[in-house]
């Protein structure tokens, strides 16, 4: 706060949060490099700052449809919804932790799978949404996953899955972590029945779900400058005591370190998705 | 008795040390007190009973994690014959903190993968105190493929605080590691059976804990993270611990009601660490049945049923 802002009462003070709402979405601001955006341009790239190249967060439906023809688009599992199993409560209950990321987010949980095709080729997509308690996964997303897989398999169609999350959802304890084992055994089927699944890793993925589908891709992609590891950063300080070398958990890193495929940038995902899978599928190029 | 108490076996403890003292009077003075040090064994004994009746969680991770806890190579040693260790993951290193090899129980060849703690200082830290590297995995990962080559079902003793968090493990894909074995064990076309002897500690207990069939000892703990590392996030403080061990539902008992994992077993009374050999001896005797079992499905049957178990874990409503 400024000089003259600590002089001012605090009750005519006007506080960020209300202050963000009043030009509602016409102006943004780049994360990274804080060039002032002007917010249709900014969607319209796919919220990569025109500026400066930097990948701003996007929702796990924006991103769907940024990858698959218009038509036809089946969502998949919408009606599978999470439950307090557990009555779980922390400073808060589970119940109203859900209720509160449902209607911040406008998702019923952190995954939305969808069936269409990419440039012809039929596809199951499937994205975290982040907002959605920091993508985590729990019973919901293990399943909508397994039930994208499924519906591949059936179909003899291509998985392809954007990850944006913190790990395995705490609230939902051991199930969580049994939603690692759950959605690589899904991807095993699909390996077994020849068909590709191609993960695309975007900022960030850490803990369960980097451990488990995220680094099961046949091909891993990952955007610019996403973090991805299993650890984070925070602990694994605590553990070594020392400070991370720059870039360390950055996609750039793990390419360097033959983790992941290739970087792309989400602006080109669509056309290099269609080409890579069209390849693998043995299809004509798109 | 030089036995390492916890603090809620303090009053054990105490009695205890009355216990060893009356029989030094005993020997020392030539006393015959063998009346009263026979009051004070039952007593002892019932207070054991009585404490061990009602253990919260937070005090269950304590004994999962008790430094005199048997580790993987102690039941080796004891439920097995001809172990051959086997090491490295024929890419980096060898790594200490996963032991695994061929052995046979009661005749039978198996190939054996446990999670491995040190007893001391030196050996605590050549174990890197059981948090394995990717290099542990993927050794653990070879020897399951060279099960599956001559046909050997496959144990895996679990005993983990978690994957390491390291600067290096990161390098070598930590995470590709962990995920590679879920993958891999989840088509695995031998019998997989995964035992919780101590700590389950998330991802990097899990790695090894895909199968047939989930066991946990009765003082064992398995959950998705540490009931501090649970407390740091959701209180920002690492003291709420205990009820966050609670809420967590960590314990053998609870799974087992919520049916995530197969069967419990009994330890001896005060915990495994009191009597190495009758724990030994427990498992030895599940393992067997559980071998059993599994041998009689057909490879189909088998890994249909295990896919199924897998695809069926979760909680969630149908709208």
């Amino acid at each position: 706060m400024s000089w003259f802002g600590k002089l001012v009462p605090s009750r005519i003070r006007t506080e960020a949060a209300s202050k963000r709402q009043i030009p509602e979405g016409v102006w943004s601001k780049c994360s990274d490099c804080a060039s002032i955006l002007y917010r249709t341009e900014l969607e319209r790239n796919l919220n990569v700052c025109p500026k400066c190249g930097h990948h701003m967060a996007i929702s796990a439906r924006r991103r769907l449809q940024a990858l698959l023809d218009p038509e036809p688009r089946i969502e998949l599992a919408a009606d599978i919804e999470p439950v307090d199993f557990l009555k779980f409560k922390d400073s808060k209950k589970y119940k109203d932790r859900l209720v509160q990321a449902q209607k911040a987010s406008g998702e019923k949980d952190a995954l939305v799978v969808l069936q269409g095709q990419l440039k012809g080729l039929p596809v199951v997509a499937a994205a975290f949404e982040f907002t959605f308690m920091g993508g985590s996964m729990g019973s919901v997303v293990g399943e909508r996953f397994a039930f994208g897989a499924q519906t591949a398999l059936q179909e003899g169609s291509p998985l392809v899955c954007f990850t944006a999350s913190g790990g395995a959802r705490m609230q939902e304890t051991l199930v969580s972590l049994l939603q690692m084992a759950k959605t690589s055994a899904a991807i095993a089927q699909l390996r077994n029945a020849g068909l590709p699944f191609i993960s695309i890793l975007t900022h960030p993925t850490t803990g369960g779900v980097s451990a488990s589908l995220a680094m099961l891709g046949d091909v891993n992609i990952a955007e610019p400058r996403a973090l991805i590891g299993f650890a984070g950063p925070r602990v694994i300080e605590q553990t070594v005591r020392e400070k991370l070398p720059e870039g360390f958990q950055r996609s750039e890193f793990l390419l360097e370190h033959g983790t992941v495929d290739m970087i792309v940038d989400r602006r080109q995902m669509r056309d290099r998705l269609a080409s890579l899978l069209a390849l693998l599928c043995r299809q004509p190029s798109p | 008795m030089n036995r390492n108490y916890l603090d809620f076996e303090k009053p054990i403890a105490e009695l205890e040390a009355k216990l060893s003292e009356l029989r030094k009077l005993s020997v020392d003075a030539e006393l015959n007190i063998s009346d009263e040090m026979e009051l004070l064994e039952t007593k002892s004994r019932s207070l054991t009973q009585s404490i061990f009746s009602s253990l919260t969680p937070w005090q269950i991770a304590q004994l999962a994690r008790h430094p005199e806890r048997p580790y993987t190579l102690d039941y080796i040693e004891r439920i097995c014959t001809d172990f051959q260790e086997l090491h490295g993951d024929r890419a980096f290193a060898d790594d200490n903190a996963i032991v695994g090899g061929p052995a046979r129980l009661d005749g039978r060849p198996v190939m054996i993968i446990g999670h491995q703690k040190g007893r001391d200082t030196r050996e605590r830290q050549r174990r890197n105190f059981g948090m394995p590297r990717p290099e542990g995995y993927r050794k653990a990962l070879r020897l399951m493929h060279m099960a599956e080559r001559f046909n050997l079902p496959v144990l895996t003793f679990i005993d983990t605080p978690g994957a390491y968090p390291g600067i290096e493990a990161e390098e070598r894909g930590q995470s590709e590691a962990i995920a590679r074995n879920l993958l891999e064990m989840a088509q695995l076309k031998v019998p997989i059976i995964c035992t919780v002897i101590g700590e389950g500690g998330s991802g990097g207990a899990l790695a090894i804990g895909v199968g047939d069939r989930i066991i946990m000892l009765q003082y064992s703990t398995y959950s998705v993270i540490s009931p501090e590392g649970c407390a740091t996030i959701l209180w920002k403080s690492a003291d709420k611990a205990p009820e966050a061990a609670e809420i967590m539902g960590i314990t053998a008992e609870r799974l087992h009601s919520l049916e995530l994992i197969d069967s419990v077993i009994e330890e001896p009374l005060g915990g495994a660490h009191r009597d190495f050999r009758a724990m030994a001896e427990s498992l030895k005797a599940v393992l067997n049945e559980t071998l059993e079992a599994l041998s009689a499905l057909s490879l189909d049957e088998l890994l249909t049923q295990r896919t199924q178990r897998l695809l069926g874990y979760g909680v969630f409503k149908q709208a």
